[in-house]
């Protein structure tokens, strides 16, 4: 038999794209996260803030799958659904073994699929949330992520009590959990615009060699470069289709080199580019330097803050890319590169 | 220089060899990276450093005066040193010297302390064997390791020509 | 105990920052990350030891050279070279470990006992 693709029913788009025939409703995001990020430039937009970033816990493994409970716990209140409800859930986190989230959702008893993108994990879980709706394969699926700073540290760098000097282009890890309620059909609670994902871009590994856990950034941008030129190509639009291009961690620095790398293949995105790490904390007053990271970046970022302005109908269109670093400390310490990956995700307001 | 930046990126983008690509990419990164006042992180060095090796050398003069000689003298400074710099991690107050004293936290045997203190504390939860037992000097061990190796070496030179 | 001493204590400050401030420049100049910086200077106090220069400087310069790790390293020699001076070959193994038992021991103990009074701080 050969390789013949039924064009009617084909979702595919381009080399790495999916243009949903039934594009699912976004009808729940929630964001919980620690008094850093509530202090920060949308902190009044997160869900619940904790001060204490332990959550009363005795690990800070242990106190970053209570976080990741609480913003499923918030998403099913949101959408006025219980975890039965819910066909899969799609999560995953930055520690090894994905223990934070299987600690953390193992109660809700929900079908689930583990995940790893490292801070790319919204992207690809919401991808794969999106297609199992759109397949008819689900009917309500859960995309969640999370990170912590103690656990971060403790696993890619150094204990907390370690004194180190951090470098402009580090990032600071985001602290919480973000969470969407992909759904096949609209809300019952419709606060404002109805929020759909249309498609998906699916990013490869893209490698430039990049040997400086101090600078992910650096790492992640070409990765966030190849996903976004691809997209437009496949979906043959410009860049200015979108109110935002919403990169998840690049920060500062990542940030600057993506502009340029895009400007040199004649595709540019400085006067919508927006990203996640830049976003969720003030670099001045809380001296973050190079912006924030980690899987919650993202999601938190998503769940709080674009969702506002997508229900606002402040933005119509965007182009959610949140970009992901997979490396480890045994990849990094046998002396290999940092390979970046990056998804997009195409979400629009309608209504 | 806006245009040296710009050379920079093309032979980033237009470059097909790999190995290559990477290397200018590498290049162009280095190039627009921005990086830590150095002045200023000097000076800040030069203080907090600087004064912690006053702070011993005080220590040292005191248990002389105290009536121990130079060399025990020594031995209590450095007992003393590093007794302060676990009790300040403790306390989550040397990490915040270390923000601004970089080098001049992390040269001082104080430095070396911290790094087996901060471990310490951090994996107690793993356990007082597989926790704290197998990860005190996971930050301290080359130190102890290259210490001795190189006084190994150095020293079976010395043996063989003396 | 303090007449006369003060140069002592300029010289400690002096020279201590200058070590500092040249290593502050390894740091923010080379992506080396701060155990390497670590086994740096002590095998470079070492081989200064081995080389005669460090211990004259350590004498003149006080603390200001013996509490950074270069001093250490230095340390670790002299106590290798006078266990060989002294045993013989099995100098060579025991001088090192003795020499930097009091620091290592002083680590060790006070870092396990601090395991059991603090809990990591949350960095803000």
């Amino acid at each position: 038999m050969s390789n013949v693709v039924n064009k009617e029913v084909s979702k595919m788009k381009g080399k790495q794209s999916i243009l949903f025939k039934n594009p699912p409703y976004i009808i729940a995001a929630s964001s919980v996260a620690g008094k850093k990020e509530g202090e920060g430039p949308f902190g009044h937009l997160i869900d619940t803030v904790h001060e204490d970033v332990l959550l009363g816990k005795d690990t800070w493994e242990e106190a970053e799958s209570e976080f990741m409970k609480e913003a499923v716990e918030k998403a099913l209140s949101k959408a006025e659904l219980k975890s039965e409800d819910i066909r899969y859930l799609l999560a995953g986190d930055l520690l090894g073994q994905l223990i934070a989230t299987s600690f953390g959702i193992a109660e809700l008893k929900i079908p689930f699929f583990g995940l790893f993108g490292a801070c790319s994990t919204i992207g690809e879980a919401m991808s794969l949330g999106a297609i199992l709706i759109d397949g008819n394969f689900a009917d309500k699926v859960i995309a969640v992520t999370s990170s912590h700073f103690a656990s971060a540290e403790k696993q890619f760098r150094f204990p907390l009590g370690y004194g180190n000097q951090r470098p402009y282009s580090a990032s600071w890890t985001v602290t919480g959990s973000g969470g969407v309620v992909l759904s096949n059909q609209k809300g019952k609670k419709i606060e404002g615009a109805t929020i759909r994902i249309r498609g998906i871009t699916v990013g490869k590994i893209v490698d430039y060699g990049i040997k400086d856990t101090m600078n992910m950034g650096a790492a992640m941008a070409p990765a966030a470069c190849d996903t976004i030129k691809v997209h437009l190509s496949d979906m043959g639009i410009e860049p200015t289709y979108y109110d935002k291009i919403i990169t998840g961690d690049l920060g500062y620095v990542g940030s600057d080199i993506l502009i340029d790398l895009l400007k040199e293949e004649n595709i540019d995105i400085s006067k919508n580019h927006m990203d996640c790490g830049k976003e969720i904390f003030d670099q001045e007053s809380q001296d973050t330097h190079a912006g924030g990271s980690g899987c919650a970046c993202a999601a938190i970022t998503f769940a709080s803050y674009v969702i506002k302005q997508l229900q606002d109908r402040k933005w119509k269109r965007v182009l959610l890319l949140p970009t992901g670093s997979l490396h480890s400390k045994v990849s990094y310490n046998e002396g290999n590169t940092m390979p970046g990956i990056a998804h997009g995700v195409v979400i629009e307001a309608e209504g | 220089m806006a245009d040296k930046k710009k050379a920079d990126i093309g032979k980033v983008v237009r470059e097909k060899d790999p190995k290559r690509r990477n290397e200018n990419y590498n290049k162009y990164v280095k190039q627009v990276t921005p990086k830590n006042s150095l002045p200023k992180n000097m000076i800040a060095a030069f203080f907090v450093g600087g004064s912690i090796c006053t702070l011993g050398q005080i220590f040292i003069k005191y248990y002389m005066y105290m009536g121990a000689d130079e060399e025990m003298a020594k031995a209590y400074n450095t007992i003393t040193l590093v007794f302060l710099s676990v009790f300040f991690t403790g306390f989550g107050v040397y990490q915040k010297l270390a923000k601004f004293g970089g080098a001049g936290t992390l040269v001082p045997i104080t430095g070396f302390a911290n790094s087996v203190a901060a471990p310490a504390v951090e994996y107690k939860k793993e356990g007082h064997v597989f926790g704290i037992g197998v990860n005190i000097f996971s930050i301290a061990g080359p130190v102890i390791l290259y210490g001795i190796f190189s006084s190994w070496i150095l020293g079976l030179i010395y043996y063989i020509f003396s | 105990m303090w007449k006369g001493d003060s140069m002592e204590y300029l010289k400690a400050f002096l020279v201590g920052g200058a070590i500092c401030a040249l290593v502050q420049i390894l740091l923010d100049k080379t992506t080396l990350m701060p155990g390497r910086v670590m086994v740096i200077l002590v095998c470079t106090g070492a081989i200064l030891g081995a080389l005669g220069i460090y211990e004259p400087f350590a004498k003149w310069a006080g603390a200001g050279a013996g509490v950074p790790l270069t001093g250490f390293g230095n340390a670790l020699f002299k106590g290798v070279k006078e266990a060989i001076d002294k045993e013989g070959f099995i100098g060579i193994f025991k001088g090192g470990f003795t020499a930097s038992a009091v620091g290592v021991s002083a680590a060790l103990v006070f870092s396990y006992i601090a395991s059991w009074i603090f809990k990591p701080k949350m960095k803000s």
